[in-house]
């Protein structure tokens, strides 16, 4: 296989705090195959978003990235400087948020907030990015799209305006795109439109994509590779078989037996007991053990992420069978 | 849009009508401007043709009357000390106080808004945190106090500026007497617009400031940013769009708000304007040019506030001006 997309490496990222530092990201590995869906998977809280921000550059103080490399084609984008980061922002990588309710600026048309994208990276004549707003209109199955061009946000449905945004990301046609629950908001039925759109969109295209999501069910129709995160780290990582058909980290066991679909009829759900700890000033050790019904003492040592067969790997002193 | 204007206009009727009546039986009852008008010596007869010369011989409700039938014809009936129509005096002193409040607002609008963006972008910064400061300042210096203290350094001590009156004026539009084509007209209006901007430059600062700081949480700005757009354009288009919403309100209502409180900067810096008018008025009594001249700013506010909506449903899209909307 040709080198990947991305690959991430060690990549730290850390809230300064008055209370104290909060590692959102903590020791975060992980590489995307050219034209592959990499699924990222955690409840909330585990530092997933931050995780994506960090590869747009758009951590915010108190945040900052404290260490680790992020090579987009091989080159370090926490190098960068600002300006070629700008450039580099929805273009190489575009990013499609939660909310479509709200990632959308109310106040200007559909038109200026797509044409602003494409100028921002490259010189088009004005009726040529009108076109090409379009094209990408159409493209997510938006009907009339001359016409909605001169809508303004508040005229369009959630699922509508996700569309947009997924129009928008692709504008550029970048290499990768970063979808950080792009369906969680969305009425169950548009959710599945959404995902299939995306699935097709990005197969046409090539880019690879990292879907974020807390919902197992949904990484397992689209994901190649898996990895799931908690507490700010990655505990368990391969292919989608893998992860989902023999997770061997208790926490992904978890997070499996929670998924209605996976239980029989009739049977009560599990959940996983307590809550995610607070990356504050988290203690050494491995932050599942409370929660984990094969803890054992030496749990209080620190796991660290170990291959276990080919393509999977586990942060876990007690991996599953 | 139509339906809504016509309603509007039947409810500011009702505000005018009331007001007046308010005035009149206020004024009525602080005192007797005969008192004032009328040389203490004059004898009997004197006084009584004077009263009955001023309409003031009749009960207050038919001296109503009389004033709700001329108004509704334009009359406001003739100024007590001036002999000439209350409406008039008033007209001719409105320029004068326009320009003023015009002035005024054009400084709290070119130096509160770029200063509150200022320290909205940078809230932790050294000059994000004076400006903060400055703008409490603004808001807790008494107005008069303020211009004295203008007076007293650049009039005074550095005599830069003159410190009271109106510079030449020419008429625009060969009617309304401006004086801001001269240079001499600017050296008189400086200090007083300052003094009446400062309340509204701390204003817009804070407003601004407030704007800024929530629409840069907000996730169409992290969306901005994800796009790769400049800060330029993302401060310049996506924050200032959002914000320049509730700036254009108050920037409105504060409008209304100049005219009527240039009384003080008026009275403290002896500019020929209405406000000056007023307190002039208020201090002889001569209750038609008071009324005349309370029921002009309400209708200003009045016309204000309906341009004020009409642009906010210019600005933001998801505004619908509807019948319901009181
Ligand atoms: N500005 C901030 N200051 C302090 N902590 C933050 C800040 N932003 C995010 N965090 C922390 O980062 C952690 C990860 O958040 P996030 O990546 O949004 O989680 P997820 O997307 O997986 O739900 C959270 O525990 C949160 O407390
Ligand atoms: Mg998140």
């Amino acid at each position: 296989m040709s080198e990947p997309v991305l690959r991430v490496e060690e990549l730290r990222t850390h809230f300064f705090t008055k209370a104290g530092v909060v590692k959102a990201v903590d020791d975060v590995s992980f590489i995307v195959n050219r034209g592959e869906v990499m699924g990222l998977v955690g409840e909330s809280g585990s530092g997933k978003s931050m995780t994506g921000y960090s590869l747009m550059g758009l951590i915010d103080p108190p945040g900052r990235i404290v260490g680790g490399r992020i090579l987009l084609d091989g080159i370090d984008v926490i190098k960068l400087s600002g300006e070629e980061m700008r450039q580099m922002r929805g273009n190489r990588v575009a990013m499609i948020f939660q909310d479509p309710m709200m990632t959308l600026n109310p106040v200007l048309r559909i038109d200026t907030q797509m044409i602003e994208a494409i100028v921002a990276h490259r010189k088009v004549s004005a009726g040529d990015a009108h076109a090409m707003a379009a094209a990408a209109l159409s493209k997510v199955g938006i009907p009339s799209p001359e016409e909605r061009l001169s809508a303004y946000p508040h005229q369009f449905s959630g699922g509508m305006r996700q569309r947009v945004a997924i129009a928008i990301a692709l504008l550029n046609k970048p290499d990768l795109i970063i979808a950080d629950e792009p369906t969680t908001a969305l009425d169950v039925t548009i959710q599945g439109q959404i995902l299939y759109e995306m699935q097709k969109l990005t197969r046409e295209t090539g880019a690879a994509v990292i879907w974020i999501t807390h919902d197992l069910s949904v990484v397992a129709g689209l994901a190649d590779q898996v990895s799931v995160m908690y507490a700010g780290r990655i505990v368990e990582q391969g292919t989608a078989e893998q992860v989902l058909g023999r997770p061997r980290h208790p926490y992904t066991r978890g997070l499996l037996d929670s998924v209605p679909a996976n239980n029989a009829r009739g049977a009560r759900l599990k959940q996983i007991p307590g809550m995610t700890p607070s990356l504050l000033d988290l203690p050494p050790g491995c932050p599942f053990r409370e929660r984990c019904s094969y803890a054992q003492s030496d749990c209080a040592r620190t796991p660290l992420m170990r291959p276990l067969t080919a393509g999977q790997s586990v942060r876990c002193h007690h991996p599953l069978a | 849009m139509l339906v809504y204007i016509i309603r509007r206009g039947l409810q500011s009727v009702v505000v005018l009508f009331l007001m007046s009546v308010l005035v009149f039986v206020g004024v009525y009852a602080i005192g007797n401007p005969i008192d004032i008008l009328i040389n203490p010596q004059a004898d009997q007869q004197d006084r009584e043709r004077a009263i009955a010369a001023l309409g003031l011989d009749k009960p207050l409700p038919e001296q109503y009357w009389t004033f709700f039938t001329g108004a509704l014809h334009g009359d406001f009936g003739k100024s007590f000390v001036h002999a000439t129509p209350a409406i008039s005096l008033i007209l001719e002193r409105m320029p004068a106080t326009l320009e003023l409040a015009f002035a005024a607002m054009l400084i709290a609008v070119v130096f509160g808004i770029p200063l509150g963006l200022w320290a909205g972008l940078r809230p932790n910064g050294i000059a994000g945190r004076t400006i903060m400061a400055g703008s409490i300042l603004g808001f807790s210096l008494p107005t008069f106090w303020v211009g004295l203290m203008l007076i007293m350094v650049f009039s005074v001590v550095l005599g830069w500026l003159p410190s009271n009156g109106r510079g030449p004026t020419v008429d625009l539009f060969g009617l309304i007497p401006v004086s801001f084509f001269s240079v001499d007209g600017w050296r008189h209006l400086m200090l007083p617009a300052t003094n009446l901007a400062l309340f509204n430059v701390a204003l817009l600062i804070r407003l601004t400031r407030a704007g800024a700081h929530e629409a840069l949480l907000q996730d169409y700005v992290k969306f901005a940013r994800a796009k790769g757009l400049t800060n330029r354009r993302i401060i310049g288009v996506h924050v200032l769009r959002n914000i320049l919403i509730p700036i254009v309100t108050v920037v409105g209502l504060q409008f209304g708000a100049l005219i009527a409180f240039a009384i003080v900067t008026e009275s403290v810096f002896a500019w020929p304007g209405m406000g000056k008018l007023l307190i002039d008025s208020i201090n002889v009594l001569d209750r038609p040019v008071i009324v005349a001249y309370l029921l002009i700013i309400v209708t200003m506010f009045i016309v204000i506030n309906l341009v004020v909506d009409v642009l906010y449903s210019a600005l933001d899209p998801r505004v619908r001006l509807t019948e319901s909307k009181g």
